[in-house]
């Protein structure tokens, strides 16, 4: 219980902070990654402001073998760099391009309202279960 | 030469606003222990396992809830999708797909992975803007959509 409260708490965060950072909003995404028109350098900075509180976060949770709920940490501790890595990350990416939208933006914008944001959002879960479909036969042959 | 776009760009919101999610991670990471990585809690739910689903659904709950909360404070987040629907569906399968094979995205491998200085999140980060930015440039720039 606890445990679903801490995340309901952080995903809510979350979200807000997509929300004031800009974002929620694919154009604003779409204007930063237009690099040949008008530049928006904004989402550089939504990323800095993240990563400098995340990198004390990490620092403290590194010398913790309990969090301060008392669960396991569980950091990835795997460091290999390999072609599903990037290629996935590739595709990720060209996906991101056409729409303007990664999954946190994509369910924010569904909480909004927005029936494209819907459309996109079911589209990514289908996705996601083709990946399980095509693990589940590979680990089955 | 590259433009700056001075009147769409908001520094300081977007500064808010990524401290915000920076605290977000920082406390998932430091009251449960995990990663806030959202393709991974989102495909997690689809090769469910027991006590492995309630979190999942609350952080999700958590976030597609945030527009009603902001809401409270006088109005609905700006949100303008130019994308049509053919495009949104091929977006969210690329999305989908590529995603769950990198194991992560844009919170997992950019925010959290670059926060604990992960070479593996920084070729993913790197990987996911070039073919953001490369597909930008074909979409409105070489092919004019």
């Amino acid at each position: 219980m606890k445990y679903s409260i801490a995340s309901l708490f952080a995903g809510l965060l979350f979200g807000l902070g997509l929300i004031v950072s800009g974002m929620a909003n694919p154009e604003k995404v779409l204007g930063f990654l237009d690099i040949a028109g008008l530049w928006d350098p904004s989402l550089a900075f939504v990323m800095g402001g993240a990563i400098i509180v995340g990198i004390v976060a990490f620092t403290v949770a590194r010398r913790r073998t309990l969090s301060f709920l008392g669960f396991n940490m569980k950091v990835p501790s795997h460091n290999h760099i390999d072609k599903r890595l990037v290629l996935g990350s590739l595709v990720f990416g060209v996906g991101w391009g056409i729409a303007g939208f990664c999954p946190g933006p994509g369910l924010v914008a569904l909480g909004a309202g927005e029936a494209k944001a819907a459309v996109f959002v079911a589209s990514m879960v289908a996705g996601m279960a083709i990946f399980e479909i095509i693990e589940r036969n590979r680990a089955k042959s | 030469m590259i433009d700056i776009a001075w009147s769409h760009f908001t520094p300081w919101s977007a500064l808010a606003g990524g401290i915000l999610i920076g605290l977000a991670a920082a406390s998932f990471l430091l009251l449960n222990g995990r990663i806030a990585g959202i393709s991974g809690i989102l495909g997690g739910l689809l090769s469910p396992s027991r006590g492995d689903i309630a979190w999942r659904i609350a952080f999700l709950v958590g976030l597609i809830g945030a527009p009603a909360v902001w809401w409270l404070g006088g109005e609905w987040p700006a949100i303008r999708i130019e994308a049509g629907y053919p495009a949104l569906i091929i977006a969210g399968l690329l999305v989908g797909l590529g995603t769950r094979y990198a194991s992560g995205c844009t919170s997992g491998h950019g925010v959290c992975g670059l926060s604990r200085l992960s070479p593996r999140s920084l070729v993913a980060t790197l990987s996911f803007m070039a073919a953001g930015f490369i597909t930008v440039y074909i979409l409105r720039h070489a092919l004019g959509v």
